[in-house]
């Protein structure tokens, strides 16, 4: 079990694997991380975000990885308005309410996809599906290649926004101080919408990333989330390498422990990091101080 | 909270709903035996899990059952009662058996005369029970847990086989077919998930194939949903068997079919137990290349009965997939009215007599004439199928066949 050729490709996959995980938790790491809402409904909208992947493919015969190019706005109006006219006047600006909303916000998005489209998995069939490329020991799926490609657009795209422009340094500001950014004149019912905007824009990303080579139901998006959040912990809250490195890091694990371990046992690496980051490194990997 | 807001005391409560039972009971007993003289319509329970988890599989049970009731009513209803048509009466267990006594609790006080479903094995072991408190027949649509059949219920009847029969005949069927090749296969490697299921077969399996001359290299465990096959994939890749057996639900079977194809593993089979997609025409449909000569022994229609293939057609126009849900529940729902019309009474304990001296052969299975012993349909058992030319075939039994095994596939 030990030699290179499982050895080695088993941490290739657990890296292309694990980009699609930063790409959810980078979602989940702007909005948990800056806005500090447990957004329990990430994972209802990853489903609902495979759900218009499927049908522009379905229906329209759009390819996933164009459709991205309108999922992906389509979605940043749907968080924006999520967060402007349900979640933040329903929260009345308390966390725990808004746990409480988003986990309400979960249960409705994932029934009305079931009322809609039945219990019923659905998958695509797209011409590069099984293509693979040929490195000698193994061989890579294109579809996992694109997305990890991807990932690190996304990632570095997103890096830009927070970093140097106004509508990033505003969203900074509003984490660390919001009586603060409000006073300086920065509007933060509208910072708030914009962040959960893009953290779902994210999730579209991932969602049209996925579809090629995942299948969607309506809880199809739930296997994702905990490790989601599990990465923003490791990675440090909000921050955007932190998701990325956390992602791949969490990735690797979970192959290396699928394959000693068992599958059925897999997923306890993913949760004894956590616990050790937890007990030893609280702030993350690259997280500021708490 | 105060007991001032109680309003009714243990004592009162029971003695209302006491009354209100017996006024129920009364009802469904004395009131039909008026009306029937004018062919009353008969009640029959359709119980599915239709939401939840399960419920693509309940929704095709309960689209065989109404076809079924549908045909009947259309051809004249139940004639030795009077051209009685069948009135379903639908029931969601919401992929949960508590839900399913719910829905069986409520189909008794409405005075149905059988109830037709259930689905999972879960759900059916709850249902059948409740179902005999009232001595109300219950007919299992799907269920295989052998534990069903095997309390001395006598409501309680399933058409289909059972676990036991199932493996046996895999077994058996996997022996001929390897041996009728001329032995290719002699390592196996077994996936499945980790749940009653997967785990049953691969524990049966694994204690068995080494009896019959198979060397088990590994049997590979793994949880529903399992999102990543990769690695276990590699696993197979790394010890090369001649033979994959998954048993697992439609979503990871597909996720494994697709991962051996991207990563170029192609054993000289792969063959599968009651497998989640293996004989599924969505399966075959979506993906052709991942499908091709993957082999199953499921529950399957008889392809040379013209009933079904006109019932397949049917399903077909209507846009849905012709699954095993849909023509067991169609045929489960025949067998009840074949027990009516010949016991010409939709009296309860008449009805479960007249299912235990069933000899109906108009059903669509390959099971030939039902023939009830503990309430099992001894005839019961399943094909073995093969993806050949974009189709699903059937292999054995030889009666039934329609084409024959391509093995080993690479």
């Amino acid at each position: 079990m030990l030699s290179p050729t499982i050895l080695i490709p088993a941490v290739l996959n657990g890296l292309l694997t694990g980009a699609v995980y930063a790409l959810v938790a980078l979602g989940l790491t702007l909005i948990y991380g800056v806005l500090h809402i447990i957004n329990f409904a990430h994972g209802a909208l990853l489903t609902a975000a495979m759900f218009a992947a499927y049908f522009a493919f379905h229906v329209l015969g759009i390819d996933p990885y164009i459709a991205v190019f309108i999922v992906a706005p389509a979605f940043f109006a749907l968080g924006y308005g999520l967060q402007r006219f349900v979640i933040g006047p329903a929260s009345h600006g308390d966390d725990r309410n808004m746990l409480l909303v988003t986990l309400g916000l979960a249960v409705v998005i994932e029934n009305v996809l079931l009322f809609a489209f039945r219990g019923d998995t659905r998958t695509i069939d797209v011409p590069y599906t099984f293509q693979s490329i040929d490195i000698g020991f193994t061989f890579l799926a294109v579809p996992r290649l694109v997305g990890f490609g991807a990932v690190f657009v996304v990632a570095l795209t997103l890096w830009l926004i927070m970093g140097f422009t106004d509508t990033g340094r505003a969203i900074r500001a509003v984490a660390k101080e919001k009586l603060g950014a409000q006073l300086a004149g920065i509007d933060v019912a509208h910072i708030y919408a914009v962040t959960f905007g893009l953290g779902t824009a994210c999730v579209a990303i991932a969602a049209c990333l996925l579809i090629p080579t995942y299948y969607v139901n309506p809880s199809a998006g739930d296997a994702f989330v905990l490790v989601a959040f599990t990465i923003v912990v490791l990675g440090g809250m909000g921050s955007v390498p932190g998701a990325l490195i956390g992602g791949l890091v969490i990735g690797v694990v979970e192959s290396l422990s699928s394959l000693f371990l068992g599958e059925s046992l897999g997923q306890i690496g993913i949760f004894l990091i956590f616990i050790v980051v937890l007990l030893v490194r609280p702030q993350g990997l690259f997280g500021a101080k708490a | 909270m105060s007991n001032k807001k109680i309003p009714f005391s243990r004592r009162q409560f029971l003695a209302t709903t006491a009354l209100g039972a017996a006024a129920a009971a009364a009802g469904s007993i004395a009131m039909p035996s008026v009306l029937r003289a004018a062919g009353a319509p008969v009640k029959l329970g359709v119980l599915h899990p239709v939401t939840g988890a399960l419920s693509y599989s309940g929704t095709q049970g309960r689209l065989g059952a109404m076809l079924a009731i549908d045909e009947i009513n259309a051809a004249g209803g139940i004639k030795s009662l009077g051209g009685a048509k069948i009135d379903p009466m639908l029931g969601d267990a919401q992929s949960k058996p508590a839900g399913g006594v719910a829905e069986v609790e409520k189909m008794n006080s409405a005075g149905v005369s059988c109830i037709v479903g259930g689905y999972a094995s879960s759900i059916c072991l709850a249902t059948t029970q409740a179902a005999a408190r009232y001595d109300l027949p219950y007919v299992v649509d799907v269920g295989v847990s052998d534990s069903i059949i095997k309390r001395g219920l006598k409501n309680t009847f399933r058409f289909g086989p059972g676990f036991g029969v199932i493996a046996n005949s895999a077994l058996d069927n996997l022996v001929a077919i390897n041996d009728g090749a001329g032995k290719p296969a002699k390592t196996v490697m077994i996936v499945h998930e980790d749940s009653l299921f997967g785990s049953g077969v691969a524990k049966l399996l694994g204690a068995k194939l080494p009896q019959h001359g198979f060397k088990v290299l590994e049997s590979i465990a793994h949880p529903t949903p399992t999102r990543d096959f990769n690695t276990i994939v590699l696993k197979i890749k790394a010890q090369n068997p001649d033979l994959v057996i998954p048993a697992d639900y439609y979503n990871e079977y597909v996720l494994l079919a697709r991962t051996m194809l991207q990563q170029h593993v192609r054993p000289k089979g792969i063959y599968s137990v009651l497998g989640g997609a293996a004989s599924s025409y969505k399966f075959v449909k979506e993906f052709p290349e991942a499908a091709k000569g993957i082999m199953d022994c499921n529950h399957w229609f008889n392809p040379l009965s013209d009933k079904a293939q006109a019932l397949k057609k049917k399903v077909e126009g209507k846009g849905q997939f012709f699954t095993y849900e849909v023509y067991l529940n169609y045929s489960c729902v025949g067998l009840v009215a074949d027990a009516l019309e010949r016991g010409a009474s939709p009296d309860r304990a008449k009805l479960i007599a007249s299912l235990a001296s069933s000899t109906w052969s108009g059903h669509v299975m390959p099971y030939g004439p039902t023939k009830f012993v503990n309430g099992q349909n001894q005839g019961a058992v399943p094909c073995n199928t093969q993806v050949q030319d974009n189709d699903i075939k059937v292999l054995l039994p030889k009666k039934f066949a329609n084409a024959k095994p391509i093995f080993p596939i690479s």
